[in-house]
Formats: structure tokens, C-alpha cells, sequence
């Protein structure tokens, strides 16, 4: 082996600026899907915390509508009808809108070892107006420390307090996207109608989530105060329910469904769209940038042809003195091998460095999350892929020139080149 | 492995360093078939020079690989170390060349990225019988029985046509085997050279009381060997001379 791999190093360096051609490819290669990667892992990252922090791993809403059936315990006698047996079927169509006993629900789902927090909400749309604008947004009736257990609320407060919140009734946390819609500010008081009826609060806090459409709707206020303002004084619109593991999310929800006949959607299922988008994003670029492998395969694949053509009769003496057809293979598998682990030192270095420059490039986005800077994330996963894509590429462009040096006959080659 | 082993004398009997039996060999497709061997019986001895004479296309080189296990015969038996390798598989026909048969070509054949030492150390580096020190002392000590001692650590491409030459038979050497084919070692040198080469190969080869196979054009060469078998036509023809 270690012969075999000195031969492979003196064959590669004889050839070393097409060579360099292809580790250079391959490096970049790899350090493009890296960087790639850790952006757009990052965003969806982001985007994950942002719709956790807001709306929690799962909503319970909406009892399931069970009908009832009745099945003939024995078949029907001289035109008479047997006893017969009577059982609720679950239907996928029908929901009775909104949570049942509240109380009970949350009582049977926090016995659930995954779950850590659970907040009953209420919901209904309202009409807020201020000194000078009126806009149509959503109360949510929340009790704020079950809420804030559940949610990133407390940490996305930019003005006031939530204690503030937490002690006034007649207080109100409104949006930043709507307090600027509304041109209103901390202290001031807007009116919030609903059914007929206005009634008048203090604006106590305004948040940011980051995303448009949760900013410039939500207005949240103390539980007790909007079922007396929405004028319901039972039930709740749904629970938000948060998770040690929020990946566990979709298993979690079967298991409430089955546990409270509550329809229950998992953070992946309402954001499902958006999660196909980042992963059709995720796939687009580690297609697009593993060309430039694929052109470095190619090119790593011409050079070992072209040192199988050139290197014909060093093969027939090497075989005749004793090297056998796997070793020959060997020593071209070792020269793509040797500039794979080259190529993949200098791509990880690269990817690394381009990944901790993009992190403090400044970018503004706003809408489905809020950041000023690009995201990334660092994931030992992303190395691995780009690993694992060049070692493919490499292994395949190396592996036709060496099964081809390996078939070559000895006495072919020697006889060729005496004549 | 032939039934008829027992009854058959082979390669380690009696100083006979290899032999063949009844080889045969086509070369070409279709209608440019040849027959190039026509079952052709031969044996070699250690210490002695046997050179194989004949026109061009006759058979000598074609004899040559089949003996050195780089070729396959259609038919006919090769011993060598009491074993009939004609069609043994690939992986100890390479372990017996490696082990028993040292080559020289007409052209050297040397690895020009590696220096004339490294050449040297090559086949014993894929033998794997001795350390790497041990190793550079047997192929600094042949390099120097072939007058290059002072250039071992030249590249092959450093080296004349006449020292790259006697690097090569260095090489041919380097395990020791028991059988030396050298295809026209001396085809591609001055006469001075020719003289040179021809006798350091014979002169360490006796030494060693290897099995010399030369296949040769020169006439001068072939009269200096223990015995000439000249060849025509796929056969050997006339009476073993010397």
C-alpha cells in the first residue's frame, strides 16, 4: 500500500497543474455548498425559532365532529331487526369550531411527558381605532405568564413591559406594524370595537415577532377581558401548546388528537409550504453548486485517462515485476483519493471562512421573519454532504481510469512498444 | 494443477530453472490469425545463458512473455518452482513473477519519476521481504555492481540510454530470481554499450546461478551464451548449439 500510494503521489505530482485544476474545482465545490447551506439551513432555522416563538410546536383547535353509527349485531330475521350496536366514528370533515372545556383539555394533555407549556387562547376579530386611523385586526385573550411559557413574547417586547400587561385589565399589546399603522405609541389609548360595543385601552407594550402578518394583527390583552369583550364567557379558540422537542411535534399531536378529540397541528403542518420552499431552496443550491464538482470530476477524470494513455508502459513493468491488477487500480483510485482529501481540507477551510464572513454581511428582510444580518447556521451535517458529494464524484471519475489500467495486458504493451 | 504432475519433470528438478511443453499461441483475430507457437518444448537451467535466435516474427518474444507468465498460451504447460502456471489465475502468475522472474526489455522501461535507487527497490517493495534499510543497502549494492553507485539518486530521466539500461537489469535482479528474460536487452545500445550490458547481465546472473532467456538479432551476443536455439516459423529448428 504504502508503495502503491508513492507511486500514485509521483504520477499525480508529474501532472500537477491539471491536477491542480481539479482539487481547485473540487475545493471550491465543496466550500459553495458549504456556505450555501449554512445560509439557507440558517434562514429556515430562523424562520423555524420565529413561527415557534409566535405560535408555539402545536395548536389544538376545533373539536372533532364524531358521528355516530349503527351496525346490525345480527342480520335482519323473518322481516324483524336484531339487536344492533351503536359507536362514534371520527369524521375528517366535520369540527365543532374552537376548544371544548379548556380545563379538562389542558388537564389531559399536560400529563404528556414532551409537553412543557400550555396556553388557552381566545380569539376574535375586531376593529381597533386610534386618534386617527381604524384598522380590522385580532384580539388574543391570553393568561400571560401560561402564554409567555409557551411563546418568545416576553423576549419580543421592544416597548413597555409585560408586567404592565400582566397587571391591567384595561391594558393591550399591540404590534409594532400596527401601532405604526394606527401612528400610535407606548401610553396612548385606542378603542377596540367588537359586536357593537367599544371599549377603551391603554396601549402597555408593543412587540415585534418579526412576522408581518402576526405584528400587524395580534393584539393581545388579559384572558378574563376578551371573553367579557368577544362575549364569550366559555370555550377557548385554541390552546398553544410548547415541547422539550419541537421536532417531535407531529407525534406529539397524534397522540393530544387521540387524547382530547381536538383537531391538533404540528408547527410542520401549518408551515408546511413555507418549510417545501426553503427545502426546494436547500436542494436548488446544492444542485446548482455541485456542478462545479461535477466539472472538476469531469476534469479529474480527463487527467487520470490521460495518465492512463501516458503511463502505459510504466503498468506492463510494474505488472511485470510483480504488481498485481488491483494495485495498479489502486494507484489511480489513490491519485483521486489524494486530491479528494486536498481538495476537501481546502473546501472545509473555505466554506468555514466564507460562511463566518457572510454571518456579518447586512441584509434586511422583513415579512415572514425579521433580520438584519444574513443567517447561517454551523452544522457538522453541511461539511458531511459536501464530503460526501465530492467523494462520489472523485470516486467515479477515478475509478474508469483505473479499472482501465488494471484490465491493460502486459505483453500487449511491451510488445506494442518494441516494434 | 495437472494429474500428471508426478510423472512429468518440471521446474525444480535437476537445475532446470523453468520449462515448457508443447506451447502454443495464436496472435490476431479472424482472418490475421496466426499460429505464432507451435507447441513448443524449451527448458532453462540455472547458471547458464541461453540465447533464442531467429527472424523477426518467428516467436522468440512471444515465447518470452509466455515464460515470464505475462501472456496466456492456448495450449502447452509452463513449470516453473514445481508448479504448471500456464493457466494459473492472475494473482499467482503476478506473485510468481514477482518472486522467481526478473525482466529486461529492450527499452528500460524505468519509472522516470522515481531515481535509480527507487527503481531498484521497486519489486522488493512489493515483495515485502526485507526493511526499507535493508532494502536500500541490496539496491545501492547492486547499483554499484552495475558501475552506478555514484548515481543512484538520479532520476531515470537523469540517466544515459546505457546506465538506464543497467539500472534496469539492477531491477531484473533486485529478488534475486531464479530465472533472468531479457527481450533484446542490447537492441537499443551502441555496440560499447552492448558489450557492457551483455556482460554485466551474464556476469551477476552466473554469480547468482540464475536462468538466463535472451531473446537476441545480435549475432556476437548469441555466440557469447551457453546455448543458442534458434526459432522459425513458431518452432525451434536445427540442434541446441554452443
Amino acid at each position: 500500500m504504502q508503495t502503491t500510494l508513492r507511486i500514485a503521489l509521483r504520477f499525480l505530482l508529474a501532472k500537477r497543474r491539471a491536477m491542480m485544476m481539479s482539487l481547485t474545482g473540487i475545493a471550491f465545490g465543496v466550500g459553495f455548498i458549504i456556505l450555501t447551506q449554512a445560509i439557507t439551513a440558517g434562514f429556515q432555522a430562523f424562520f423555524i425559532q420565529t413561527i415557534l416563538g409566535a405560535d408555539g410546536a402545536i395548536r389544538v383547535a376545533d373539536k372533532n365532529q364524531l358521528t355516530e353509527v349503527s351496525i346490525e349485531a345480527e342480520p335482519v330475521k323473518d322481516g324483524k331487526k336484531g339487536p344492533s350496536v351503536s359507536v362514534k366514528v371520527e369524521s375528517d370533515r366535520k369540527y365543532i369550531e374552537g376548544v371544548v372545556e379548556p380545563r379538562l383539555q389542558i388537564e389531559a394533555i399536560r400529563r404528556i411527558p414532551e409537553v412543557v407549556g400550555i396556553s388557552e387562547v381566545v380569539r376574535g376579530n375586531i376593529t381597533i381605532q386610534s386618534a386617527t386611523r381604524e384598522e380590522s385586526a385580532q384580539v388574543f385573550g391570553i393568561n400571560v405568564d401560561n402564554h409567555l411559557a409557551v411563546s418568545d413574547l416576553g423576549k419580543q417586547i421592544v416597548f413597555g413591559s409585560v408586567s404592565d400587561l400582566r397587571a391591567s385589565s384595561s391594558a393591550v399589546m399591540l404590534g409594532t406594524e400596527l401601532a405604526n399603522r394606527l401612528k400610535i405609541r407606548l401610553g396612548d389609548s385606542v378603542l377596540i370595537a367588537y359586536g357593537g360595543q367599544s371599549i377603551r385601552y391603554r396601549v402597555a407594550a408593543l412587540y415585534e415577532t418579526g412576522v408581518r402578518d402576526i405584528d400587524r394583527i395580534r393584539i393581545y390583552m388579559q384572558l378574563e377581558e376578551s371573553r367579557i369583550l368577544l362575549k364569550r364567557p366559555f370555550g377557548a379558540t385554541f390552546l398553544q401548546v410548547s415541547l422539550h422537542d419541537p421536532q417531535r411535534a407531529p407525534e406529539v399531536a397524534k397522540v393530544i388528537e387521540s387524547i382530547t378529540e381536538h383537531r391538533a397541528a404540528s408547527w410542520q403542518e401549518r408551515e408546511k409550504v413555507w418549510l417545501a420552499v426553503f427545502a426546494f431552496f436547500r436542494i436548488l443550491a446544492a444542485i446548482t453548486v455541485s456542478t462545479i464538482i461535477v466539472v472538476s470530476g469531469l476534469g479529474m477524470f480527463n487527467t487520470l485517462a490521460m495518465i492512463v494513455m501516458e503511463k502505459t508502459k510504466e503498468i506492463a513493468i510494474l505488472r511485470s515485476m510483480g504488481f498485481t491488477r488491483r494495485d495498479i487500480a489502486m494507484t489511480f483510485m489513490l491519485q483521486g483519493a489524494l486530491v479528494l482529501m486536498a481538495g476537501l481540507f481546502l473546501g472545509f477551510v473555505l466554506g468555514a471562512l466564507c460562511t463566518l464572513v457572510t454571518e456579518n454581511v447586512p441584509i434586511t428582510i422583513r415579512g415572514i421573519f425579521t433580520t438584519d444580518h444574513v443567517v447561517v447556521a454551523w452544522e457538522f451535517s453541511h461539511y458531511v454532504l459536501a464530503g460526501i458529494m465530492a467523494a462520489v464524484v472523485v470516486a467515479v471519475a477515478s475509478w474508469f481510469p483505473a479499472r482501465r489500467a488494471a484490465r491493460m495486458e502486459p505483453a500487449e504493451i511491451i510488445r506494442g512498444a518494441s516494434q | 494443477m495437472n494429474t500428471d504432475q508426478k510423472n512429468l519433470p518440471n521446474g525444480s528438478s535437476d537445475g532446470v530453472a523453468i520449462r515448457c511443453q508443447k506451447l502454443s499461441r495464436f496472435l490476431g483475430e479472424g482472418e490475421g490469425r496466426v499460429h505464432v507457437l507451435r507447441e513448443v518444448t524449451f527448458e532453462a537451467t540455472r547458471g547458464t545463458v541461453t540465447a533464442i535466435v531467429g527472424p523477426s516474427g518467428c516467436g522468440k518474444s512471444t515465447l518470452l512473455y509466455l515464460l515470464g507468465l505475462l501472456d496466456r498460451p492456448e495450449g502447452g504447460e509452463i513449470w516453473i518452482g514445481g508448479r504448471n502456471l500456464a493457466q494459473a489465475d492472475d494473482e499467482l502468475r503476478t506473485a510468481v513473477r514477482n518472486e522467481h522472474i526478473g525482466f529486461v526489455f529492450q527499452f528500460h522501461f524505468l519509472l522516470p519519476e522515481f531515481s535509480a535507487l527507487e527503481n531498484v527497490m521497486l519489486p522488493m517493495q512489493k515483495l515485502g521481504r526485507l526493511s526499507r534499510s535493508a532494502m536500500q543497502e541490496r539496491a545501492n549494492k547492486l547499483l554499484g555492481s552495475v558501475g552506478l553507485g555514484e548515481k543512484a539518486h538520479r532520476l531515470a530521466t537523469q540517466l544515459s540510454g546505457g546506465e538506464q539500461q543497467r539500472v534496469a537489469i539492477a531491477r531484473a535482479l533486485a529478488n534475486q530470481p531464479s530465472i533472468i528474460l531479457a527481450d533484446e536487452p542490447t537492441g537499443n545500445l551502441d555496440v560499447k554499450n552492448s558489450a557492457v550490458v551483455f556482460d554485466l547481465l551474464t556476469r551477476l546472473a552466473k554469480e547468482n546461478g540464475q536462468a538466463i532467456v535472451l531473446v537476441t538479432h545480435n549475432p556476437e551476443i548469441a555466440n557469447k551464451c551457453d546455448s543458442v536455439r534458434p526459432m522459425r516459423d513458431g518452432v525451434f529448428v536445427g540442434k541446441e548449439g554452443s
